[in-house]
């Protein structure tokens, strides 16, 4: 059977005509689902969200009904509703398709949102370079709070919320929900430590806060037209809802894919939507979610057994796409940002421009990632220009495993994992390249572009 | 004396023995008091906590519990230990019951070697021209807990060298390992928040914010919490080192606080003045102008013979002709906050002695809030406990009336300089007049018979501070050749011996009742000021101290 699209988010989107103006949204069925929402009392549209299994979509995966349980409603502060629409993730592009085409729908999911956990205060953390992003999401704003969709008295329930599009400044670790909240709060964007800093408990001026990314709540909408219940059965039990796929790299049609989840397979994903390598070309590996996640390698058998006890025995085109099947082959859907390589890559230079980044986004406060990230760098880029020696190979990989787990944030991770998922896939690879390189053969014996 | 309620003590297992620790305290300080060391750089215990050096990495578990009941699932008869996935900072981590720890797993070691090992890559390793060479905590944590070698071999980064911060504070920004003790002080302490880093990841670089520099009175604190060579203080950098340095606990004399200092000499020359950490007075910090006090020992006015009317002469002729002045009867003492409880006991008893007035004038003046009271001297309570005065703020007013009078034809003044209090230099060339000072002033010049003090640096004693703490310093360094102490003259114009002072004082002083100079703990002792509790006093609220009546 031939995977098809099931486009939900990008439903209307992709329509020809369709427009960035609340008109146009209001004519597709918009807003119907925010009257649906006031019209119950807020506890039951966290029912609602908790009963259709969605989970987060900015990388984690966490399910968004039990975020919204944590919020410490106790301490009697005010609760903040956090938008992180600072999509940063190399790799991943596919909030700016909603910020841009269409702002309205995620406007509605915030509105949900922010009516379910009974928001004071909106804040939109928008990319920074997402210039033109901010200006239709302000000019949304503006629109919708006319039509009494947001700020006063929202649909004449008594309920009001403003929202506030503040721009980031340009820094990856700032999509880190604590980072974001320190950069909102007008601070140098530093990750807070966890314990105590739960955004939950303590978020933005240490009051209760729930940070979502802006995906997530464009399918809060879905939930709420469709019914938890209902929208519980698109996908698969344990992952429900569409993701979708930014595909870029080496295929032939790199783009946004919206596939249900568990659906298709990265086999169906790489070759039949995305049409398969370049003119002969083969793919070698892809970086699944975005790239932070681990790197899988083609011609790799994935053995296990998914949490429902269910045992597998997957080459890398056999992987469903949800994300506990991608999980438990140790790496993780992410954003859905895949990133394709091909033979024409030789993956020394793809590490170093990985591990280049990482060096330049690390916030720098803790040390293992500040100094870590730096020096994985340096070391790779060292290979690259013909310094390399045998060593640096397992030098690497035990750097890696020196960040890892051992820092505030996940851009301890981020730093690691590629290297740590990489080195011993691509061993052989790498030592050759330090071998060549060293002899001053930078000609790759690859395909060349 | 007022004794604290023991807090409730609890136990944790740490590397799988059973330890009692005081509930609710911070798992680095539990740990330190049952002494175990966990390394680390950020944390302080007297600042927020900021997580980020990841050296104080250890392993954390508590019992399980049945999600159902609720009950501690056992396992072999003992609990079951649910450990924490990935490493913890002990930092952040407060003491609760059950709470298991490991210290000395591989896993425990290979986080402290790898941080040790991250944190050496771009430090300069220049050791042997560092300050803080022998006090760096970088220095002493990688001897102990590193590789003892690196792998790096790749270019190191390049910052700063020899950034002036302030008047006080110089930076090297390559020898920093960004542990944030500094701006975290400079916020929450200081109140002055000046300090901040610029640029991003292993470039990031302290700095003062534009158009800033650190010059709060605190500046100096910045440098004694900072764990590596990276603060150093400009008066300090490149002159001694510190291993060679003789630590003396002293007190500060700069106000009422009495601040608890360590001063750092060598062959009787003071180098620097640090805090020393009294959780009851000044936490662990201590004002930049208090530092500056030992300039005083060389200071060119210092006065280091006795002399007689105006002509140096030994010490033992100036004595005789004091005594025989004081024998002469119509005497007047002036005493000091800046004497001793010792030396102010000695006047006390020799004014009772000769029927003399006693005047202890105040000196107040403008408050920080902090560790600088409205109370510029040491021991202005030390004159109420031992009898030297009976009221908080005396003026010379009636002193001068005397003189005026002719009831006053001897004066013993005591560290102060009467003609900036209202005795004009005139009206003292009525009266013959006995200076025991340190310092040449408009009083000293004036005096018949000059006696050399000593300052706080080169004599020992105790001071009563602004909580009726009794604290005790030391003698750090000698004083002048041929000069004695000012109890050695008072004890010799009383009749008293000096070596038996404190048992006089603790028979004749109620609040000094059992004490003695050797027996006073290190971080003081409260007396019963219950005397005093109507007199009112020109301190305000304070770091630890707030006035009657104002909570705390």
């Amino acid at each position: 059977m031939s995977a098809v699209e099931r486009p939900l988010i990008y439903a209307n989107l992709r329509k020809p005509g369709y427009s960035i103006d609340i008109d146009c949204y209001i004519k597709h069925g918009g807003y119907e689902a925010l009257k649906k929402a006031v019209a119950m009392k807020p506890d039951e549209v966290c029912k609602e969200v908790e009963i259709s299994g969605l989970r987060g979509r900015g990388g984690a995966g966490f399910p968004t009904g039990m975020k919204w349980k944590f919020l410490d409603r106790k301490s009697g502060k005010p609760c903040y509703l956090v938008v992180n629409a600072d999509e940063s993730e190399p790799g991943t592009f596919k909030d700016r398709q909603i910020i841009y085409k269409d702002p309205h729908q995620m406007l509605e999911g915030i509105a949900i949102t922010a009516w379910a956990i009974q928001a004071k205060q909106i804040f939109i953390y928008i990319r920074g370079e997402f210039q033109h992003g901010a200006k239709i999401l302000e000019n949304a704003i503006a629109e919708a709070k006319a039509k009494g969709f947001l700020g006063n008295n929202i649909l004449g329930s008594g309920y009001s919320c403003d929202v506030v599009v503040h721009r980031g400044g340009g820094c990856y670790v700032c999509g880190e929900e604590t980072g974001l909240i320190e950069s909102l709060e007008g601070k140098r964007g530093y990750p807070r430590i966890k314990p105590p800093y739960f955004p939950a408990v303590l978020g933005v001026y240490n009051c209760p806060t729930i940070v979502n990314n802006a995906e997530t709540l464009a399918q809060v909408k879905h939930v709420l037209t469709f019914g938890g219940a209902e929208f519980a059965k698109i996908g698969i039990p344990g992952d429900s809802g569409t993701h979708i796929w930014g595909v870029s790299g080496l295929v032939k049609r790199p783009g946004l894919y919206e596939i249900e989840a568990g659906k298709a397979t990265f086999g169906q994903l790489l070759y039949d939507f995305c049409g398969g390598p370049l003119e002969g070309r083969t793919f070698k590996a892809i970086i699944p979610g975005g790239s932070s996640t681990k790197i899988l390698k083609f011609g790799e058998r994935f053995k296990g057994k998914l949490p429902n006890g269910q045992e597998f025995d997957w080459a890398l085109e056999d992987i469903p796409l949800d994300s506990n099947s991608i999980a438990a082959c140790g790496t993780g859907l992410g954003t859905g940002g895949t990133i394709v390589i091909d033979d024409s890559v030789e993956m020394i230079q793809a590490l170093s421009n990985l591990n280049a980044f990482y060096a330049h986004e690390t916030c720098g406060q803790c040390t293992p990632c500040r100094e870590g990230s730096l020096w994985l760098s340096r070391v790779s880029k060292r290979i690259t220009t013909g310094g390399g020696l045998e060593s640096d190979v397992s030098l690497l990989l035990d750097i890696a495993n020196q960040v890892a787990g051992r820092t505030i944030c996940a851009h301890g991770e981020a730093v690691a994992w590629p290297v740590q998922s990489a080195v011993p896939k691509f061993k052989d690879e790498y030592l050759d390249s330090i071998k060549r390189r060293q002899n001053g053969d930078f000609v790759s014996p690859l395909k060349l572009i | 004396m007022v004794t604290d309620n023991k807090p409730p003590l609890i136990s944790i297992n740490v590397d799988g023995v059973e330890h009692q620790v005081v509930a609710g305290t911070n798992l680095v300080d539990a740990l330190a008091k049952i002494g175990k060391e966990v390394p680390h750089y950020c944390y302080h215990p007297k600042l927020t906590i900021a997580g980020n050096c990841r050296m104080c990495l250890v392993e954390l578990g508590s019992p399980m519990r049945d999600r159902a009941t609720n009950e501690v699932i056992l396992e072999n008869g003992k609990p079951k230990i649910g450990w924490q996935p990935k490493p913890a900072i002990a930092c952040a981590t407060n003491v609760s019951p059950g709470l298991h720890v490991k210290l000395d797993s591989p896993e425990v070691k290979a986080c402290r070697e790898g941080v040790t090992e991250m944190l050496l890559l771009n430090h300069p390793l220049d050791c042997p021209i560092c300050d803080q060479a022998g006090e760096c905590k970088l220095q002493e944590f990688s001897a102990e807990y590193g590789k003892g070698y690196s792998r790096y071999v790749d270019e190191k980064n390049a910052k700063p060298k020899k950034t002036r911060l302030g008047p006080r504070v110089t930076l090297d920004d390559e020898r920093c390992i960004l542990c944030s003790r500094c701006v975290r002080f400079c916020n929450d302490i200081a109140k002055d928040p000046v300090l901040g880093f610029v640029n991003r990841g292993s470039f990031n670089t302290l700095t003062c914010f534009p158009g800033k520099e650190l010059n709060n009175n605190y500046s100096l604190n910045t440098v004694d919490i900072c764990p590596v060579g990276a603060l150093t203080s400009t008066d300090f950098r490149f002159k001694m080192r510190v291993w060679f340095l003789k630590k003396t606990p002293s007190i500060c004399t700069e106000s009422s606080v009495g601040v608890n200092t360590t001063i750092w000499s060598r062959e009787g020359k003071i180098y620097r003045i640090t805090p020393r950490q009294n959780d009851a007075v000044n936490d662990t910090w201590m004002a930049d102008s208090g530092r500056e006090l030992y300039k005083q020992v060389e200071d060119a006015h210092r006065i280091t013979s006795a002399s007689v009317k105006g002509t140096k002469t030994s010490v033992d002729i100036a004595f005789n002709t004091a005594s025989e002045i004081i024998k002469s009867g119509h005497l007047a003492i002036v005493g000091s906050g800046h004497l001793t409880v010792e030396e102010q006991y000695l006047l006390s008893d020799l004014a009772k002695k000769h029927s003399a007035k006693t005047y202890v004038p105040a000196h107040t003046g403008k408050g920080d809030g902090m560790l600088i009271s409205e109370d510029h001297t040491p021991n202005f309570r030390g004159a109420l406990v031992t009898g030297l005065t009976q009221n908080a703020a005396v003026d010379l007013k009636a002193l001068s009336s005397d003189i005026e009078s002719g009831k006053v034809k001897s004066l013993l003044i005591c560290r102060e300089d009467v003609t900036t209090l209202g005795l004009s230099a005139q009206l003292l060339s009525k009266v013959r007049v006995i200076v025991i000072a340190t310092h040449k002033n408009a009083t000293t010049d004036t005096a018949e018979v000059v006696l050399p003090g000593l300052t706080v640096f080169e004599r020992s004693g105790s001071f009563i501070n602004c909580q009726f703490r009794l604290q005790s310093f030391v003698q750090a360094i000698p004083g002048p050749a041929g000069t004695l102490p000012d109890s050695s003259y008072l004890a010799r114009f009383a009749g008293l011996n000096v070596n038996s002072l404190w048992k006089e004082l603790a028979q004749h002083v109620p609040a000094l009742a059992g004490l003695a100079h050797g027996k006073i703990p290190e971080d003081g002792v409260v007396i019963d000021s219950s005397k005093w509790s109507s007199l009112t006093f020109p301190e305000g609220r304070l770091l630890k101290f707030a006035p009657a009546g104002v909570t705390a």
